[in-house]
């Protein structure tokens, strides 16, 4: 294992944020994986620090092929970590809405553009990030449509699921988006949890990687082959908004399987404990987007369902 | 008169609201002109908080000399504003990248498209944004090249000391200005002063250019204002400096001063020493039309704009 500074933000007040890169094996640079831009991406974190301590011991054992090399980068932005602040510096940005970034520009663009510069090197790449909103998912794995995207491979992380995404304006500065729009191999995975730490949900995630590594022959690893992955859209998950603001006391969890008129959700008067709504599903299907905070504005989404699919 | 545009209901013993002071002409006018004034997208941004009270003020002094609508929304951003935040409390997000949302969408597509939806109609929408907390500007236009041929007429009549075309981030895709104008309903945006502040003479020159704005609608029958117009620049024309060390800068000119090549501009210090500061200096001449006001900088913190050529 190597150990590198990827790229170092300096600061008069604080220590300089030196974001890291750990390599394995040597040659053709083969897969990238990158941690959290974010810092409340805990489980991000922790999936990333994982993967790092079994890929050093898989290198050991000599099992990561040869002329392949693996970059993993667990952290993007540890000041935010260190405040248990989600954005970065004074402005409060995000880093993953600067990228690609840009040499001679702002603070923010300079650190994403260090960054991607360095991620951009691989033919694979994976990163861990998180939905803006207070939520939980069902695991998956994520892509950009792009002219060049190649969803099949994405089933090869062996995760239930694969989610393709038709980009907006609003994801052309993220990360995943302009990695997949120049080489058409940017995964994005999504585990269940953010901010709490999932152990079954990390050991999953850590597999996921590692098969995929295994079967692009870039390291090799026994491991259970997964799940067939099932495919789909983000347009076709049917929302579910929430009619009414209140306390939300869900009554399902995310990846159940639920019949049209099961009760999903209370909504409640905060103050007298009166019902406001009750949330029952419009159609059969699975849940797959869970809101997981304690309140709910009106409007905000409650959950997303996969539309007539079963367990 | 105060008119709702949007709300919707909160977890906790409150709605969230958005209004419009809706003032209208005192006689009966077939198909009367219609100006909006917005502002308060980002909650640190005060100055058009003052211009709003100012048209309704004016206007009071002789309702009956109004022939049109006028629509004033102080505050798209209304939580914002409470907590001095940049970004939409509720959901984190710049609103200015959330545009044109959707009117069946979750809650932050809701906001978006409700207020897209109120817009509609305007003959001129005037979109007020203040600079940041970090640098000061002087009143500008800033407007995208693919719609300046609707909107520079327009423009010049602001009394904005400059026009700057093209000025790259303010005009991407997902802002209200660029919406409304895609939509055909011509939309300017007007930055001006810094964050968390009131300049009153910015205030009253935009003011001024508001009322001869009115007045070239057929919308004001009394005296048109006396007025200038702007200085046109494009990106070419406009020198950026940016800090390539961390630290503390001191700014050595004035704001909306002229400045030669050479000249030194400021310098950037280390408090926890008492070396030798890095100067600042111009690469050409020109009017300082941007500056810091924030002291501590990191690598790439904009520290001054120059508007050459124009000159
Ligand atoms: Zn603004």
């Amino acid at each position: 294992m190597e150990r590198e500074d990827i790229y170092t933000f300096k600061s008069t007040y604080r220590q300089d944020m030196k974001v890291k890169g750990f390599r394995f094996g040597s040659g053709q640079r083969a897969a990238c994986i990158v941690g959290p831009t974010r810092g409340r991406e805990n489980q991000q974190l922790y999936i990333c620090g994982r993967l790092v301590k079994t890929l050093e011991e898989l290198e050991k054992s000599g099992a990561i092929a040869n002329d392949k090399e693996i970059l993993v980068i667990p952290c993007a932005n540890y000041y935010a970590f260190n405040l248990e602040n989600n954005f970065f510096g004074v402005k409060n940005l995000d880093i993953n809405r600067c990228f690609p970034g840009k040499t001679g520009g702002e603070p923010i663009s300079r650190l994403a553009g260090g960054i991607y510069d360095r991620i951009k090197e691989y033919t694979y790449t994976i990163q861990f990030t998180s939905f803006f909103e207070r939520s939980e998912c069902v695991p998956h794995v994520r892509m950009m449509e792009t002219e060049h995207t190649n969803s099949s491979l994405a089933n090869l992380f062996g995760l239930p699921y694969v989610v393709v995404r038709r980009p907006l304006p609003i994801d052309t500065t993220t990360m995943n988006y302009n990695l997949q729009t120049e080489s058409g191999n940017a995964f994005t995975i999504f585990t269940k949890e953010t901010e709490n730490i999932d152990e079954k949900a990390a050991k999953g995630a850590v597999s996921a990687v590692l098969r995929f590594l295994t079967r692009m022959g870039i390291i090799r690893y026994e491991c259970h082959s997964g799940f067939i992955s099932h495919m789909l859209y983000e347009d076709d998950l049917t929302d579910v908004y929430a009619g009414r603001g209140g306390l939300f006391r869900s009554k399902v969890v995310c990846g159940e399987d639920v019949r049209y008129g099961t009760k999903m959700a209370e909504i409640l008067d905060p103050f007298d404990g009166s019902l406001r709504e009750e949330i029952t599903a419009s159609t059969d299907g699975i849940v797959f987007f869970a809101h997981n905070s304690a309140m709910i504005n009106q409007y905000e989404t409650a959950f997303r369902m996969i539309h007539r699919l079963h367990e | 008169m105060r008119e709702t545009v949007l709300e919707f209901e909160l977890p906790v013993g409150e709605t969230y609201k958005i209004f419009r002071n809706r003032i209208e002409p005192q006689t009966q006018i077939n198909s009367p002109g219609r100006l909006s004034i917005v502002s308060g997208t980002h909650g640190d941004e005060l100055e058009g908080q003052y211009i709003c009270y100012e048209v309704a003020r004016r206007i009071s002094e002789a309702p009956e000399k109004l022939m049109g609508i006028v629509d004033i929304y102080p505050a798209l951003n209304p939580f914002g504003i409470d907590m001095a935040s940049k970004n939409n409390p509720l959901y984190n997000a710049d609103m200015n990248r959330t545009f044109p949302g959707s009117a069946g969408g979750n809650l932050m597509d809701r906001v978006s498209s409700g207020i897209v939806e109120s817009l509609a109609g305007s003959d001129l929408v005037l979109d007020i944004h203040a600079s940041d907390i970090f640098v000061r500007e002087i009143p500008q236009v800033r407007l995208a090249e693919e719609f300046a041929e609707g909107l520079l007429p327009f423009a010049k009549l602001t009394n904005a000391d400059m026009i700057w075309m093209n000025a790259t981030a303010t005009v991407h895709e997902s802002t209200l200005a660029h919406s409304m104008n895609i939509m055909g309903v011509p939309t300017l945006v007007i930055e001006m002063g810094q964050g968390h502040q009131i300049n009153k003479p910015y205030g009253d020159q935009i003011v001024d250019g508001i009322f001869n704005i009115l007045c070239e609608l057929g919308m004001w029958m009394g005296q048109r204002p006396r007025t200038h117009l702007p200085a046109i620049s494009s990106d070419g024309s406009v020198e950026f400096i940016r800090s390539e060390k961390a630290g503390i800068f001191i700014p050595l000119t004035e704001h909306n001063h002229f400045v030669k090549a050479g000249d030194v501009i400021g310098e950037i210090l280390d408090p926890f020493s008492g070396g030798e500061p890095l100067r600042i200096v111009t690469q050409q001449s020109g009017l300082l039309f941007t500056q810091r006001i924030y002291p501590v900088v990191s690598e790439g913190d904009l520290l001054a704009r120059i508007l050459t050529g124009a000159f």
